[in-house]
């Protein structure tokens, strides 16, 4: 990396995260300004999305290429009051929690006081949101069955298409208008509020010009004062490009990043969208320019790097908008979820793998920055060689580019009825999940806690924790004669959560759809256009509701020991295994080591556990897939937790794995940690054992010592590893390259590790940020070796 | 009929024991006593109490067992069961199964059964062995095997008598035989540091080795200490002493020794 690049990557890792409260005080004075009221909701949101973009500052910093910033400079984060006002002790909280803070200075803590929480306490959606759901809803809520994405982040979970490239904003506008004058007033019903929505996305997109000109115009005033006249040129360049881009589409590759980011920009700065937007398959969509540009002599591979590493820093200036509360516990990190797609295969089904994918291996490697994330889509058809550099950079031992399989993305798409072309042009987004790029909303809604509901069947619905009945009279444990009369009983109760689960869904996304529509991120997303209709209400081609379930291993191997010991073996009765674990296993330490050493345990390839594995697979997927929502799509399942795992393992006492009360639960579907003895194949195994294609993404961690990875030749069997379990239709595989003694050593002196970056869950993140209990957590999972 | 045998270890996805990712079946007995010995646990033809610590044993054979026992006696149909798990990874990364030790020859019936096995499952497999065993068994098995990975040690035989209780002549013998009836073999020189490493060991080896001309590849192990804590564990005399492992320097100048030869010369496994 050049002078540039180094100076302005250590800055944007230098840079502390505060919260900024302009965007706040900016949509407070737009919405008591009394505008809003006089038009529809669309419109006013577009009208609030428009004040913001002309009246935020403006950042350039020295050096850049690519311009823009969230905030009024990197790491500034603001907060988004309409959604989720923060109180002073939330403040409070974010200012001095040891991990994940933003710095919050007295100005803030007045805006907020004076300010924001007269105006929005109430108004915010996350306390329309908290009133109108149920008892039942707020119970479960409360006991940690499940959480609630919603609460204090919109609904994103989108990726960009190749449109942008094509297309300009006045483009758009033309498009919209188009629209307009179709529609039918006259026998049309929805004609009205289609014009709302459509008017609104018109000045939305205008917003964004603006915003362009806005940088245009600073980048002229710097020109001014400058006396390098080498960087004079370059921020006159800066100014012509703002001026060409939104605007119209985009000419040279430079053009077309500068005009993502302020798309992406955008997006982020209308609402704090989950799993940041992001450009999607970016080795796809920049090749016409790089191609073209090289031939041309206008470009050459090294300015292209350069830009490509300026673009990713823009990305590590925006840590995740600040979360409190169980929203906080599940998703704990300042990462936000942008994940590059490179590789995959074409809208034609061929191999995508290109020159401009390697160079952007380049610069992931190189960058090694938190942000964004990426992956590499590998079907069978990509070569070999792409499989092996990318794992060449996982061995440098910081969880990226994470591995996903085109083979199952697709099929998993076919199955929710996307169209072929639509499957090939998507992947994974966010930690693992599947989408249809450009055309779909795949929103997540919550992390569910299969193992809290085991827990509740044992107690026929009481919470044990509470000693509060939040679930159903599902049979008393002592009377079930066999293990399908509790896997009955579990069914039920797991039924009866989703179904509560699903209610306040369908509570929470016709607020979102009534309250607060997205009409920017409206225009970018097919066919919310053609329909006249917003992204949060149903406009996308495609609309996905998931349930993330979590805890699949330890579920598993809580169903396993419970078979063997209570219905088969007959070692010990319900009551006395109750009572064994409500005591944590004080006193029967051996009875926990023959359910720690000597029952069947997911992740060995041995049915006698995976076929429990499968039939809890089933019962989840038969309790949610295919019930519609509100938007005229349907629920879905996934298989991941972020950092929820241990959020939901603090709420639960002892499991009849061995487990201990409060202990982590086990990681996306990877075993429990610890638990897998056969070595890397049997995981893979054993995970291949659920059907991926009927899922919207599962998550599978391993961990490789550095040694497995010294040579080539390891690298060569790993990739036998994945292309065998992509094979067998497994969705996704990472590894962790680092040995238990760097992470204990990491955990003694954090000051001389500052940079040590781990794989968590779908995202990586630096280990010191991590809490003590997801550092123990991704320390006992097992190391996988060679014999 | 479901023969049996005595096995100490299975381990999945070894990447060492042959080409690609493979299976290992690891036979307890070895007619050797080698100084060096990984495996100390793994002599005695019959399952044995360990006194100290748990060994790690793998695959689901071992679960219900005795954490405290080295060995059990299974049947092939439980080995093949194992082995068949990973058909995949062998497809995909042209691996397979490897009958290691202990000696594998030393159960010539089961082994022959378990070889037989694969072939008609179209299982590649490879006999890890010392070469120390009746030419009548390595008949026996040569129609079954696809790869024999055969130890070359101390090329002189009164070296050879001392650092591993039997000389060399048998095993030479059987090299030759092998060679002459066309099996594909990979020569497993494992590098003592100061008994098998030398000057002259390495020259004689070399010679040797020029007489057989379709040797399909030639792997040199370096010394791995792994064996020093297993000695501990299990109370058994360590005769070697602490060693460390050759430089990378060292392992290319040895490698060129071999540089000559008409086949591949891989450091490693």
């Amino acid at each position: 990396m050049n002078e540039r690049i180094r100076r302005l990557r250590q800055q944007s890792l230098d840079a502390r995260p505060v919260l900024s409260p302009e965007r706040a005080l900016l949509i407070t004075e737009f919405y008591r300004s009394g505008q809003a009221e006089q038009v529809a909701v669309p419109v006013a949101r577009a009208r609030a999305f428009q004040y913001l973009l002309e009246h935020k500052t403006i950042y350039i910093g020295e050096g850049e290429l690519i311009v823009g910033e969230r905030g009024p400079a990197p790491k500034a984060t603001p907060s988004y009051p309409e959604i989720c006002v923060h109180s002073l002790q939330d403040l409070e909280i974010l200012n001095t929690r040891e991990k994940i803070s933003f710095a919050v200075d007295e100005a803030t803590r007045r805006a907020t006081e004076e300010t924001l929480l007269p105006f929005w306490q109430g108004r915010a959606i996350r306390d329309r949101i908290f009133a109108a759901l149920d008892e039942d809803w707020k119970a479960a809520y409360d006991a940690g069955i499940f959480t609630e994405f919603m609460e204090q982040r919109a609904p994103g979970h989108t990726v960009l298409d190749d449109k942008i490239y094509h297309l300009g904003m006045r483009d758009f506008q033309a498009l919209i208008q188009a629209q307009i004058n179709r529609l039918d007033f006259y026998n049309d019903p929805d004609a009205l509020d289609q014009r709302d929505q459509l008017n609104a996305m018109h000045i939305a997109a205008g917003a964004l010009i603006a915003f362009a000109e806005r940088h245009a115009v600073e980048a002229e005033r710097q020109a001014q004062a400058e006396n390098d006249p080498t960087r004079r040129d370059e921020l006159l360049e800066i100014a012509r490009i703002c001026r060409r881009v939104p605007a119209s589409a985009p000419q040279t590759f430079r053009e077309a990043l500068q005009y993502y980011w302020f798309v992406h920009l955008g997006v982020i700065t209308e609402l704090n969208t989950w799993d940041s937007f992001n450009p999607g398959r970016l080795d796809q969509h920049l090749l016409p320019f790089y191609e073209k540009e090289l031939q041309a002599g206008t470009l050459n591979k090294e300015t292209a790097r350069e830009l490509l590493q300026a673009f990713w820093i823009k990305f590590n200036n925006q840590p995740a908008p600040p979360k409190v509360g169980v929203t906080a516990q599940e998703s704990n990190t300042y990462t936000d979820f942008c994940l590059i797609n490179l590789g995959g295969v074409k809208a034609d089904g061929s191999d995508a793998v290109n020159e401009l994918t390697y160079l952007l291996l380049d610069v992931i490697e190189e960058m090694r920055l938190l942000q964004p994330s990426s992956m590499v889509q590998i079907s069978r058809k990509n070569p070999d060689r792409f499989v092996r550099r990318a794992l060449k950079i996982i061995r440098s031992g910081f969880g990226q580019p994470s591995m996903f399989n085109s083979d199952a993305i697709i099929p998993e798409m076919l199955r929710q009825g996307k169209s072929i072309i639509d499957a090939r042009n998507g992947g994974a987004s966010g930690c693992v999940e599947t989408g249809a790029f450009g055309k779909e909303a795949y929103i997540l809604t919550g992390y569910f806690n299969l193992v809290k509901v085991l827990e509740i069947t044992l107690h026929n619905g009481v919470d044990p924790r509470s000693g509060k009945t939040i679930g159903i009279n599902s049979g008393d444990p002592e009377e079930w004669e066999s293990f399908d009369d509790l896997f009955a009983s579990f069914t039920r109760q797991l039924q009866h959560f989703i179904d509560i689960k699903i209610k306040g869904n369908r509570i929470i996304e016709r607020l979102y759809a009534r309250y607060l529509p997205a009409p920017f991120l409206s225009l970018l997303i097919d066919d919310c256009i053609a329909r006249g209709k917003d992204y949060n209400d149903g406009g996308a081609r495609y609309n996905s509701s998931y349930i993330q379930g979590v805890g699949l291993g330890t579920i598993t191997d809580t169903l396993a020991a419970l078979k063997q010991h209570v219905f088969e073996r007959r070692t010990v009765s319900i009551a006395e295994l109750k009572s064994i674990l409500a005591n944590d296993f004080a006193g029967a330490e051996d009875f926990q080591a023959t359910l720690l050493h000597r029952t069947p345990k997911y992740g060995n390839d041995d049915d006698h556990a995976d076929d429990l594995l499968r039939r809890v697979f089933e019962a989840y997927f038969a309790a949610i897939d295919g019930r519609p929502n509100t938007k005229g799509g349907h629920y879905r399942i996934n298989l991941l937790p972020t950092t929820c795992h241990v959020y939901f393992g603090s709420v639960i006492g002892a499991t009849a794995d061995g487990r201990r009360a409060g202990e982590p639960l086990s990681e996306g579907i990877s075993p429990v940690q610890g638990a897998d003895r056969n070595g890397p194949t049997a995981v893979i195994k054993s995970a291949a054992k659920i059907d991926h294609l009927r899922t919207g993404g599962t998550l599978l961690n391993q961990k490789f010592t550095p040694r497995f990875l010294a040579d080539d030749e390891g690298i060569q069997q790993l990739t036998h590893l994945v292309r065998s379990y992509f094979k067998m239709d497994g969705h996704h595989i990472q590894f962790n390259v680092v040995s238990a003694e760097t992470l204990r050593e990491a955990q003694k002196h954090p000051e001389k590790y500052g940079d040590l970056i781990v794989r968590v869950a779908g995202y990586s993140d630096y280990f010191v940020d991590l809490g003590g209990a997801l550092q123990e957590e991704i320390i006992r999972r097992t190391e996988q070796e060679y014999c | 009929m479901n023969i049996t045998g005595i096995i100490f270890d299975l381990k999945r996805f070894a990447v060492h024991d042959g080409p690609g990712i493979r299976t290992t079946v690891f036979f307890k007995g070895c007619p050797l006593n080698c100084w060096w010995c990984h495996n100390p646990e793994s002599r005695k033809l019959k399952p044995e109490r360990i006194a100290a610590g748990s060994h790690r044993h793998c695959a689901n054979l071992a679960i219900p067992d005795d954490p405290a026992m080295v060995g059990k006696t299974v049947s092939a149909d439980e080995i093949i069961a194992e082995i068949e798990k990973d058909l995949a990874f062998y497809d995909e990364s042209g691996g397979g199964v490897t009958f290691s030790g202990g000696e594998p020859l030393l159960q010539p019936d089961f082994l022959t059964d378990l070889l037989r096995r694969c072939r008609e499952r179209e299982i590649h497999s490879a006999v890890d062995t010392s070469g120390h065993a009746p030419w009548a068994h390595f008949e026996q098995i040569y129609p079954y095997t696809d790869l024999f990975l055969f130890d070359l040690k101390l090329i002189d035989d009164r070296l050879h008598r001392r650092y591993t209780n039997v000389g060399n002549r048998l095993i030479h013998d059987n090299l030759r035989r092998l060679h002459e009836l066309g099996a594909a073999i990979f020569i497993r020189i494992p590098l003592i540091p100061g008994i098998s490493d030398t000057e002259e060991n390495l020259a004689g080896i070399r010679t040797f080795l020029d007489g057989l001309p379709n040797i399909r590849q030639v792997n040199l192990l370096p010394y791995n200490p792994i064996g020093e804590s297993k000695y501990q564990r299990f109370h058994k005399k360590n005769r070697l002493g602490r060693l460390s492992t050759q430089p990378p320097s060292r392992l290319e100048a040895i490698r060129d020794h071999f540089s000559t030869l008409p086949c591949a010369v891989k450091i490693g496994g």
